[in-house]
């Protein structure tokens, strides 16, 4: 069987910070080359600190007809290697050839125009992916059908409701027959109806002889759908293997790694701040990663303030495993005792995650510390994960509840008497 | 399409046009251009006519400051179309370069998730303007038999004088969409450049104001020859074959080649940086 993807020391590197790295106006462009001036001069021309390799040195050879999973935590470097083999972004480093036509579906809903109805959305991304018109219209039906949207194909996809949008988009790239598809995380939105028929179509693909690169957070996809799966951690590549034997292992890592302390790996220098380490603390200060939905956790910052700094904003970011962000929360968000970072010295920074706000799941931290619009001095994704736990879910007396945030929110009846008129029924009853 | 090879590495310095890919989208191509004529007129009330509203009411504007107020020369012709047969290309000019401009920018969320030649966008933005300039010089034709012109066998030129101003429009729009993606100031300068450039074209005036020995060196300006062509095939303006056309096709062509070699050496950066 002849390969059809290969890679040779592949690797991409992005500089960071709060405007990307780059200069995007001219003046900071200007005073960007003067730095690089001053430190030449300096003879300080040491590696910019704000770099990061998202993928470095992967070797790898896709043969023909295989669905390969990739699988890894959040900026393991999964992405960056589909933006690469999809050409959207170049690389740094080392080569990667690709035998067929390549499509991909990086995200779903935003391949779209707004402005343009569903219909001409379809042609708009067959043309990207380089079909002619008469192969879009051959197959334009079927496509429709299958996302279920034929009442709204001349209307505008603003109008589309979040998962209209997603089935289109995963439709017009289903039925659309690359030789090589690269699908980036489909399977995390959608209802379970939709879901179950692109896993039936994604198998379908699978066994028609296609090569397919499937990244997922989604575990039983992922060993349900693919022959073979490497596994990613900080660019790198750290299994390959046959795909049930990977994904074992990674889960088994997965809770052994969940620990409630975190600490950095190295010393990005750094002058404004050094962070020691992250903690997660129950209620009595005692370290630990479960909580049950109905308490609060504390996440405790270990961090020494070098420079003095007004600015200067301690943070984290909650996000869920598919890196959705669900909250940025800093220190100083509310003017008073938080904000009291001022002074050089070893602190302990400790943000309050309150009880009854997240529902029952598996979320991440980010570490988040910048010098207010003017640079990030920490931004290490995923650095604890806290999982939030419903007792009745796990006494099997309910279900998980859809959503994010489990709020306790305020509920009233009232029962209405006759005598009422219906324009005082009209308003609810703490206006009246 | 099995025999496609597709091979992925960093590219460095200059890099070549490859045109045979470009004509491989160009399915994608022709989209964009009917993309853009479609947003542009919808949810407006006069739609297409906009095309000729615009350039007309300029004209109509200068024909009353200029032409009746100030008493600028128009090489014989009445001044309403003298002026407005230079609006035309102007116009197309003008309306391509400022949206060729911002055609990155505005088409960001593509760039970061799919893949295609991202020369494609200035390229369709620019050409989209093709049809307002169908539509102008249909109203300019229907005008000039009013003022006893009737275009004669010199309107044969036209192709040539239509290349000329595309080749410029082009190449200007291809640098400053390259330069927008990487600093968004080129957004801020466009519109005085624009202005900049209107006053040193003869949209307004005539060119014979301009003395005799630098009319070669203002035909650096594409858009000096372009009108004089259009002058010279529709209104019996002076011929515009000579140094004159040569310094400006030289001009189009280096805009051309260094705005579309620019966008190829910067490309690989847009989607880090949209």
């Amino acid at each position: 069987m002849s390969v059809a993807i290969s890679i040779e020391e592949l690797g991409k590197r992005y500089r960071l910070g709060e405007l990307g790295g780059k200069p995007t106006r001219i003046t900071e462009a200007l005073v960007d080359s003067g730095r690089r001036l001053a430190r030449l001069a300096e003879r300080r021309r040491s590696e910019y600190p704000e770099e990061i390799w998202a993928l470095r040195h992967l070797v790898l050879d896709v043969p023909e007809g295989q669905a390969l999973g990739v699988i890894g935590r959040n900026g393991s470097g999964k992405t960056t290697l589909l933006k690469l083999l999809a050409r959207i972004t170049e690389p740094t480093e080392g080569r990667a050839t690709i035998r067929g036509r390549v499509g991909a579906v990086i995200d779903l809903a935003t391949g779209f125009h707004q402005e343009l109805t569903g219909g001409e959305n379809i042609f708009l991304n067959g043309a990207i992916l380089g079909m002619g018109r008469a192969e879009i219209r051959a197959k334009f039906d079927e496509i429709v059908a299958f996302a279920g949207v034929d009442d709204f194909i001349d209307t505008p996809v603003k109008r589309y409701s979040a998962g209209m949008k997603i089935r289109l988009g995963f439709s017009v790239a289903a039925h659309l027959e690359p030789e090589v598809l690269l699908i980036d995380e489909v399977l995390a939105v959608g209802d379970a109806d939709f879901q179950r028929k692109c896993m039936g179509r994604m198998t379908e693909i699978g066994s028609s002889g296609r090569t397919v690169l499937f990244v997922s957070h989604n575990m039983n996809a992922v060993e349900h759908l693919c022959d073979r799966v490497i596994w990613l951690d900080q660019g790198s590549l750290v299994r390959d293997g046959e795909a049930s034997a990977v994904v074992g292992e990674y889960l088994k890592n997965r809770t052994r790694t969940l620990s409630p302390v975190w600490e950095p790996h190295a010393d990005a220098p750094n002058p404004d701040v050094r962070l020691h380490g992250i903690r997660l603390l129950d209620g009595e200060g005692t370290p630990r990663t479960e909580f049950k939905r109905t308490e609060p956790a504390l996440v405790e910052f270990d961090v020494s303030v070098l420079r003095s700094d007004p600015r200067l904003r301690v943070g984290l970011d909650l996000a869920t495993q598919e890196g959705l962000i669900v909250f940025r929360t800093f220190h100083d968000d509310l003017a008073g005792a938080g904000n009291r970072l001022l002074e050089p010295g070893r602190w302990l920074v400790r943000c309050l995650i309150p009880a009854n706000l997240l529902n029952h799941g598996l979320y991440s931290i980010n570490a988040r510390i910048k010098i207010n619009q003017f640079r990030w001095c920490v931004q290490e994704d995923d650095v604890l994960q806290l999982e939030i736990e419903d007792e009745e879910v796990l006494e099997g007396r309910d279900q998980a509840r859809p959503g994010l945030a489990y709020p306790v929110v305020g509920w009233e009846a009232e029962p209405v008497s006759a005598a009422e008129s219906s324009a005082e029924r009209a308003k609810p009853a703490t206006l009246r | 399409m099995a025999g496609d090879v597709v091979v992925i590495a960093p590219s460095q310095g200059w890099q070549p046009l490859r045109l045979r890919l470009l004509w491989g989208f160009r399915e994608l191509g022709y989209f964009f251009v009917w993309r853009e004529i479609k947003l542009r007129y919808k949810q407006t009330l006069l739609g297409t006519s906009w095309a000729v509203l615009q350039p007309l009411l300029m004209t109509l504007v200068f024909t009353v400051i200029f032409g009746h107020w100030l008493h600028v020369g128009s090489g014989g012709s009445p001044y309403l179309v003298f002026s407005f047969a230079a609006m035309v290309p102007w116009a197309f000019f003008s309306q391509g370069l400022s949206q060729g401009s911002k055609s990155l920018t505005s088409g960001a969320t593509l760039i970061s998730r799919v893949y295609f030649p991202r020369l494609l966008l200035p390229l369709g933005s620019v050409l989209s303007f093709l049809l307002d300039l169908g539509i102008a010089t249909g109203l300019l034709l229907v005008l000039m038999p009013f003022y006893g012109y009737a275009p004669g066998v010199k309107a044969l030129a036209f192709p040539l004088f239509l290349l000329l101003l595309l080749v410029a429009t082009l190449g200007t729009a291809f640098l400053l969409a390259a330069a927008n993606a990487q600093y968004r100031d080129v957004q801020y300068i466009t519109p005085f450049l624009l202005q900049l450039w209107f006053f040193a074209t003869p949209v307004v005036y005539s060119p014979t104001i301009v003395p005799h020995g630098l009319r070669s060196v203002i035909a650096i300006n594409p858009l000096v020859s372009v009108i004089d062509g259009v002058r010279w095939m529709l209104l019996d303006g002076p011929s515009p074959f000579g140094p004159g056309l040569a310094v400006s096709a030289a001009a189009a062509v280096a805009l051309f080649l260094g705005g579309a070699f620019y966008f190829r050496r910067t490309e690989r950066g847009f989607a880090d940086v949209l």
